[in-house]
């Protein structure tokens, strides 16, 4: 078996919680990678949808943001960004979503906001983008985040997207009416929601890792499933398709533009 | 109806975008209007209500410099490299002054405009659910009943900025625009503005733009400047690709107050038009 890193594994492991010919909604960076990923090996007719309006989009090269102009060459169509969130993601018209966060507790809500305090904060995260709005309407949710305990927290400081929100059936109450986080998604291992109390539990490492490291590296009392899985490592074709696409992507944007004005 | 004028980028910022004013500069991603922003820098411009789904690099460039006071987001990082250096230090340390947040998601801002555009007071969505965005701006965020079924939704006021400024590929003689690719918000917050100021590649005789592409009539449009290369480093579809090397380089510039002071006073302050910026950076052939 030929050497791979834990993102590599974390990317492979999101890719393949994806079926062929769903309507994914894709945030930028390892949800973009995931997502193409699966495209190109076990799901060619995944629907790929970034929030710029670009819809059934195949991109070559993974695009540095969210509206390159890869995504729009090479989409179905490209529409307003209002209809994006309207009449696709808030009709209830995207399957999965992806999205990541700085910081994230057990019941799978997110921070991408602020460290510290709203109005002081010691750190002024990007903010909310299309993360909350995901998360409601989606049918399910996949969650892609590094794990240490300083990001999986006993209590988020701002919770900018609802997951599970307080657990138990506090997300229906809310009137959320998107499934939820399925699964998050680690460089360790998968953690699933508890179908009753929806808390977070182990329930698959990474080869090499125990569930001792896991617990570790999180800042709840982390649930261990009795029956652990263990994610199998990276195929041939896996490794090899993600590394292509990687360098691909590196040697693209890897160029200062030039301009050539009319006059 | 009004005629449009064809005036040159000073002027048309000069005569459109006055200190204390709500403006936005749309664009996602593509099309960002970079000429008419250094135009602002330049113009020394102050106390700006700054609009924009994501402030991207323009914004910390402006309000790095000193031109706002208030920001109204829904995401500020720099995409797929990292933070917004000046936006943060701004909010965590008000330097270069102090910058209040009006701060929504995508979808939020989205409505925002909409609403904007079609003269209603406000919009709705589902959204903010279970969020602490609803607490954080309270006075931008509600939740109101439905009329007829009583089901709640999630309310936010029109935006209505005094000015938008977009950048596009084309004007026609006549100053009708034609905008192609990703248009993000364009529309609506095209709409929703009291003036609109568009910038672009190139004049043209003919659009030969498809039916039901995306035309601003020219009645519709306040002032035109022909700017090739104005959306620079974000870009033009068509015309030329982002450049998403200077992109991640500005994460180095940005970072520290005294190399992004030096960088601003080079290639903005120090130049008078957008052609020279765009030489002076290194971004023609």
């Amino acid at each position: 078996m030929t050497a791979y890193t834990a993102d590599e594994m974390m990317t492979i492991a999101a890719a393949r919680r994806l079926a062929n010919g769903e309507v994914c909604f894709v945030g930028i960076g390892l949800p973009s990678a995931a997502c193409n990923l699966a495209r190109l090996t076990h799901a060619p007719d995944l629907v790929l949808i970034y929030e710029s309006g670009t819809v059934g989009t195949r991109p070559t090269v993974l695009p540095l943001s969210i509206g390159d102009g890869e995504l729009a060459e090479t989409a179905r169509t490209v529409i307003p960004l209002p209809e994006i969130f309207t009449h696709y993601l808030q009709r209830g018209r995207v399957d999965v979503g992806f999205l990541g966060g700085a910081q994230i507790d057990r019941f799978g809500n997110l921070n991408s906001t602020v460290i510290g305090a709203y109005d002081h904060p010691s750190v002024r995260l990007p903010g909310a983008g299309g993360a909350p709005e995901i998360a409601a309407h989606v049918r399910r949710l996949l969650i892609v985040m590094k794990q240490s305990a300083r990001t999986f927290v006993d209590r988020l400081d701002f919770r900018t997207t609802a997951g599970f929100l307080d657990g138990g059936d506090a997300r229906d109450r809310a009137g959320l009416r998107g499934g939820g986080p399925q699964a998050v998604i680690t460089d360790l291992g998968e953690l699933t929601p508890d179908p009753v109390t929806r808390e977070f539990t182990l329930t698959a490492v990474f080869d090499g890792v125990t569930a001792d490291a896991v617990r570790a590296a999180c800042g709840w009392p982390l649930r261990v499933a009795d029956r652990l899985a263990k994610t199998a490592p990276p195929s041939e074709i896996e490794l090899r398709t993600l590394r292509a696409l990687h360098e691909r992507t590196r040697e693209a944007h890897s160029h200062r533009v030039r301009l050539t004005l009319n006059r | 109806m009004s005629a449009v004028e064809f005036l040159p980028l000073r002027t048309a910022m000069e005569r459109h975008v006055q200190d204390g004013m709500t403006v936005a500069l749309e664009g996602f991603t593509h099309l960002i209007p970079f000429a008419a922003g250094h135009e602002l820098i330049r113009q020394r411009r102050r106390g700006l209500t700054l609009a924009r789904m994501t402030p991207d690099l323009i914004y910390d460039q402006m309000i790095g410099m000193g031109c706002a006071s208030k920001l109204v987001f829904s995401w500020g990082g720099n995409p797929g490299v990292g933070s917004l250096h000046r936006l943060r230090d701004a909010v965590e340390h008000q330097w270069p002054c102090p910058l209040a947040l009006d701060e929504h998601s995508h979808a939020g801002m989205a409505v925002r405009y909409t609403a904007g555009a079609a003269g209603l007071p406000f919009g709705t969505l589902k959204g903010y659910t279970g969020t602490d965005l609803m607490t954080a701006n309270k006075s931008h965020i509600a939740t109101i009943a439905c009329p007829f079924t009583g089901e709640p939704v999630t309310a936010v006021p029109a935006l209505t900025p005094d000015v938008t400024i977009l950048h596009a590929q084309q004007a026609d003689r006549e100053g009708n625009v034609l905008m192609r690719g990703i248009v993000g918000a364009s529309r609506e917050a095209a709409s929703a503005a009291k003036a609109l100021v568009v910038t672009v590649e190139e004049m043209v005789d003919q659009l030969d733009a498809p039916m039901n592409a995306f035309v601003i009539p020219a009645w519709r449009i306040a002032a035109v400047s022909v700017v090739p290369g104005g959306a620079y480093p974000s870009y033009a579809l068509g015309h030329y690709p982002r450049d998403n090397a200077f992109y991640q380089a500005w994460d180095g510039i940005s970072r520290d107050r005294d190399v992004f002071l030096a960088w601003m006073t080079t290639h903005v302050l120090k130049t008078s038009t957008h052609a020279e910026f765009l030489q002076r950076a290194g971004a023609l052939a």
